[in-house]
């Protein structure tokens, strides 16, 4: 943060994290939770809010919710549902039925890939709006449009909303928090997560303050829809608020709209505007109370979490452990194939880089038998193909998900031809071209590319780059 | 034409023998309807084809010699509150005038599946607020014993129907005496279930911790007929308790030998002196016939009307926000949605009804929550006890349903609070959550009827039924 | 009152306030005696009957036909509600 805020000056930030679960109906009724749907065709009586209408609580979504709380180290505890009054023309009922003062998840943290530890203070079930659709005028904003258009297909499906604690120092950690969370989120199968439609949302509370002086007036931004772009919200917000308190002013507690093309943040409301949501219990629920064995049986199938998978694949392949391979490769959900490679017999650290590079196509599950794999990370580890070709047998091997690759290498014509013979050819290049050669010794680099590439085309490939590189390295000495 | 019956258990037992058949008997009451509801009101829509092509489909059924079911041929009015698939359902406010709901409430597809015909849409009092049926944007109900009158509310369409013989039966909504206030006033018999016994899916909600629908009848044996046709889990309300229903009828007419009848001697006051009178000439009717005066005490009664003129309205405030003008009823035009909203909620609902939004809205808001609304539930749980150690001693409470017999047009709609008092005796139990009924029992001030209310606990409906038979049997002076 | 029609989205004329504000404030004379109650140790009753854990398996069940809902509703377009603008308003 220092190269944003100056020495002496703190970043506060908390987030608000909305997730759509993936259940198969709405939170209260039995329409359909599905999105793209033509618009007003997953509706139902509850979902519309007519007149007579009953909300009947969906027992997945009360599952997923459940997995998210424990997944985040959260007590799962007795709780209710209240309403949440308020007008707007994509709420149906004019309440939302959400959970207020008894919250099914509470006081749990999430551990950064850093070793940061971000509190959780609740994860509450609740269900979501429709959707307004404003139309003239001539952004397609709100403002200035000539009316809107209501779809009711996402109203009711069912959220969770993740409210962490103010422990977020940088905006590097808030984007951390949201990848990690997103990361469990599809480890443990709540949610797709995807924020550019919407279906994990996320919201910052900012605030900065001079250390050592209590916490300045907070600011909430939303509209942020991406990552990255939360990053810069937050970075955007910390400066606009410090330079108000540096030139004399004070903050204003109030809702800001992030707009990502201008880079900045606009006043959406101020807390006066605020509407009072006369909160009571909703009558027609009656308590969750999610007993021990309910609670043990959701631990129990909870798969293993990102964080242990990230570990345990850098143990194994002896990569780090915070490196992009192993993030990627447990964000694919790929880490258990690589795993499986070594014990098909392979050498798991080139399973790791072959399985990054060549399967981003490919499922958690990918159709390559691991002993296809496991036989190619022994023939590049034994000399028996170069690098270079390893990678064209791998190539080939995934578009015809599987192969042999002793028989791909030899049909081929690639084998093995060892270093007394690379020499060989590394003395006709520096004979063919001494000018590069010398050049090569003054400190050009570029002139290694001429030299290597002469020794590949007379060793027609066969050669490895690698250890031609370092017999003319030797040679320069 | 044959003579039809005026009971609906009568009337489902002729036509299942194929003694008469359902055509002829919807017919019959069609024609009593055409007679006579022009002077009484009690419907707001007559659904006549609709009737005559469920009696065809009883009569066809019949003739097939397949199942009819227990209410086969049975007229039945239903209170315009509950929805009906296709057929207007206006809860008498002209926020939802014409509109036709997409879906039945599961009462209704019960009394379908039963065999019974419903032959009309019944007036009320706005959204059920109200205790004479004249807050209804479509006219008040005149009571058909005497039509300068009202027949109480807010179900008083549906009494003035049963008790005009429009139909044997029909159904009501008691969300603080709505059932039960007008079958007193019209002489009828009108039971309020236990909170959770019958769904309230498709009823519109006026209160909904308290709502709860239940039958008019002319006897105790329909009602009993109806309350265990119409109760039973219902997987759609989260509020309906999973419990088998327990044979009512016989209930009825087992008598009340050895049961122990609470006499409440800290009763808020208030009664006419003939409706005190009968209360007491009950006491003595059941003691005669075998059952025990037991006296006990509610000490927190008297504020049972505070505590529901907080709960009632601020839930209310909650369920009505939903008439925004957006996805069905009125729509008032407006230069924006915001004005729209203010714009359509003025013009769709009357007075009583935005007097309890706004009463509703001000208990509930941000500072005055804990005041109000908070302290309310709080006297309903001492209500609750108060009934609970009541009934650690008796059996039933026995109490008058309305402190009055039914009072003229204009006595009391512009007085909000003189209204709320009709139902000091009735709101309690809908607190509590708890069943009870009223009985005609003898006549009051002007010959007109007073009904005696038997309280009794949760899911006490066998005991409520057995001293409401009783009542019935003895019957009351005139 | 006015900030409470205000809250409940009714529009009441300034005249119409002073009647309903009298109405209530007889209504609200009521609720004294309540106030009178010391309640610190009574539990608020928060259900008629105690239910816990009503749930539904996560089924899909029909929905309601869009074109019968649509003809329904005061103003409709292109599969949608079509409300006026939306301004003064939260979110």
């Amino acid at each position: 943060m220092s190269e944003l805020l100056p020495e002496g000056w703190e970043l506060i930030c908390g987030l608000e994290v909305h997730v759509e679960l993936a259940t198969k109906t709405k939170l209260f009724s039995g329409s359909p939770n599905r999105f793209g749907d033509e618009p007003n065709t997953n509706i139902d009586p509850v979902t519309l809010g007519l007149p007579g209408a009953l909300p009947v609580l969906n027992e997945q979504a009360v599952e997923l919710a459940m997995r998210i709380g424990l997944a985040l180290n959260c007590t799962i505890q007795p709780c209710t549902f209240h309403r949440k009054n308020y007008f707007y023309p994509d709420m149906p009922k004019a309440y939302q039925i959400s959970q207020y003062d008894q919250p099914l998840n509470i006081d749990g943290h999430l551990d950064l890939p850093g070793g940061v530890r971000i509190g959780v203070e609740r994860a509450h079930l609740e269900e979501d709006t429709g959707k307004s659709t404003h139309i003239g005028g001539a952004t397609g904003r709100i403002h200035g449009s000539e009316f809107s258009l209501i779809d009711f297909n996402r109203a009711g499906v069912p959220l969770v909303e993740i409210v962490s604690r103010p422990d977020i120092r940088t905006s590097e950690q808030a984007r951390q928090y949201v990848s990690e969370l997103r990361a469990i989120l599809l480890a443990i199968g709540a949610s797709d997560a995807k924020m550019e439609e919407g279906s994990m949302r996320c919201d910052a509370n900012v605030s900065v303050h001079r250390v050592g002086e209590p916490f300045g007036t907070r600011c909430e931004i939303k509209n942020v829809n991406s990552i990255r772009a939360l990053g810069r919200a937050i970075e955007y917000e910390a400066r606009r608020q410090y330079d108000i308190i540096e030139s004399g002013g004070t903050i204003r507690q109030e809702t800001r709209h992030w707009d990502d093309a201008e880079g900045r943040t606009h006043t959406l409301r101020t807390k006066e505007d605020a509407d009072d949501y006369r909160y009571f219990l909703e009558p027609d629920l009656v308590p969750l109370v999610p007993g021990d064995e309910w609670i043990a049986r959701v631990r129990t199938n909870l798969p293993m979490l990102p964080a242990a998978r990230r570990s345990r694949l850098a143990t194994a392949t002896g990569a780090d452990v915070q490196g992009e391979a192993v993030s990627v490769i447990v964000e694919r959900g790929q880490d258990d194939y690589v795993l499986s490679v070594g014990e098909a017999g392979g050498d798991v650290a080139r399973a790791l880089v072959y399985v990054q590079q060549a399967f981003a196509e490919e499922p958690p599950t990918p159709r390559v038998p691991s002993k296809d794999i496991a036989a190619l990370t022994v023939m590049e580890r034994d000399s028996k193909v170069t690098s270079t070709q390893a990678k064209t047998v791998l190539a080939e091997i995934v578009t015809n998900g599987g192969g042999d690759p002793a028989a791909i290498a030899a049909a081929k014509g690639f084998e093995a031809i060892d270093t007394s013979e690379v020499e060989g050819f590394v003395d006709q290049a520096i004979a063919a071209d001494p000018d590069a050669w010398q050049k090569f010794c003054n400190g050009e680099q570029k002139a290694m590319g001429a030299l290597v590439g002469m020794v590949m085309k007379a060793s027609k490939g066969k050669a490895d780059g690698k250890v031609v590189t370092a017999i003319l390295n030797a040679r320069r000495g | 034409m044959a003579n039809i019956p005026t009971t609906a258990a009568a009337i489902a037992d002729a036509v299942r023998a194929k003694e008469m058949s359902a055509t002829e008997v919807v017919e019959h009451h069609l024609g009593v309807i055409a007679q006579r509801d022009g002077d009484i009101n009690a419907f707001n829509l007559v659904t006549a084809d609709i009737a005559r092509d469920a009696a065809k489909r009883v009569d066809a059924a019949i003739a097939s010699g397949a199942d009819v079911g227990v209410l086969a041929g049975v007229p039945i009015a239903i209170k315009d509150n509950m929805c009906t698939r296709g057929v207007p359902t206006t809860c008498s406010s002209n926020m939802l005038a014409g509109w036709k709901p997409p879906y039945d409430a599961t009462v209704i597809t019960t009394l379908n599946a039963a065999g019974a015909v419903m032959v009309g849409k019944t007036n009320l009092d706005e959204f059920a607020m109200g205790s004479s049926t004249e807050n209804s944007a479509f006219g008040p109900t005149r009571n058909p014993l005497d039509t300068s009158r009202v027949p109480g509310g807010s179900s008083g369409g549906s009494a003035a129907a049963v008790a005009a013989g429009f139909a044997p039966v029909s159904l009501g909504s008691d969300t603080g005496g709505s059932i039960r206030q007008p079958a007193a006033l019209c002489g009828v018999v009108g039971v309020k279930p236990t909170y959770g016994l019958v769904s309230r899916y498709g009823l519109v909600a006026f209160a909904s911790s308290l709502d709860q629908i239940g039958p008019f009848a002319t006897t105790v044996d329909d009602a009993a007929l109806i309350t265990e046709v119409i109760a039973g889990h219902d997987p759609k309300d989260s509020t309906s308790i999973p419990r088998p229903v327990p044979s009512l009828r016989a209930a009825a007419r087992e008598g009340v030998q050895g049961m122990r009848i609470g006499r409440v001697t800290d009763l808020p006051e208030g009664a006419e002196p003939e409706v005190a009178a009968r209360l007491d000439e009950a006491f003595a009717a059941l003691e005669k016939a075998g059952a025990r005066i037991v006296d006990v005490t509610l000490p927190s009664l008297s504020y049972a009307l505070t505590a529901y003129y907080l709960i009632a309205p601020a839930e209310a405030s909650s369920n009505l926000a939903r008439y925004d003008g957006v996805r069905y009823g009125l729509r008032a035009s407006a230069a924006d949605t915001n004005a729209m909203y203010g714009a359509t909620r003025a013009a769709g609902f009357g007075d009583e009804v935005k007097r309890r939004i706004m009463l509703g809205t001000y208990a509930l808001s941000a500072g005055y929550y804990d005041a109000y609304y908070g302290k309310a539930l709080k006297v309903r749980r001492l209500i609750a006890d108060d009934f609970e150690r009541a009934y650690a001693q008796a059996d039933v409470v026995l109490m008058p349903t309305s402190p009055m017999v039914a009072f003229p047009f204009g006595d009391k709609v512009d007085d909000p609070m003189s209204m709320y008092l009709c139902d000091i005796y009735t709101i309690p139990t809908n607190l509590a959550g708890h069943p009870a009924m009223s009985v005609p029992f003898g006549t009051g001030a002007h010959g007109l009827p007073v009904g005696v209310q038997v309280l009794a606990p949760a899911l006490g409906e066998v005991a409520m039924f057995r001293v409401g038979g009783a009542l019935e049997a003895a019957g009351g002076a005139r | 009152m006015a900030k409470v029609a205000r809250l409940a989205r009714l529009d009441i004329a300034d005249s119409d306030i002073t009647h309903f504000t009298e109405q209530l404030a007889k209504v609200m004379d009521h609720f004294r005696d309540v106030d009178a109650l010391d309640l610190s140790a009574v539990a608020p009753m928060t259900q008629p009957y105690p239910l816990v854990n009503v749930l539904r398996a996560d089924e899909e069940q029909p929905c309601l036909d869009r074109d019968e809902v649509l003809a329904a509703a005061p103003a409709a377009e292109d599969g949608r509600f079509r409300v006026p603008p939306i301004i003064g308003l939260v979110d």
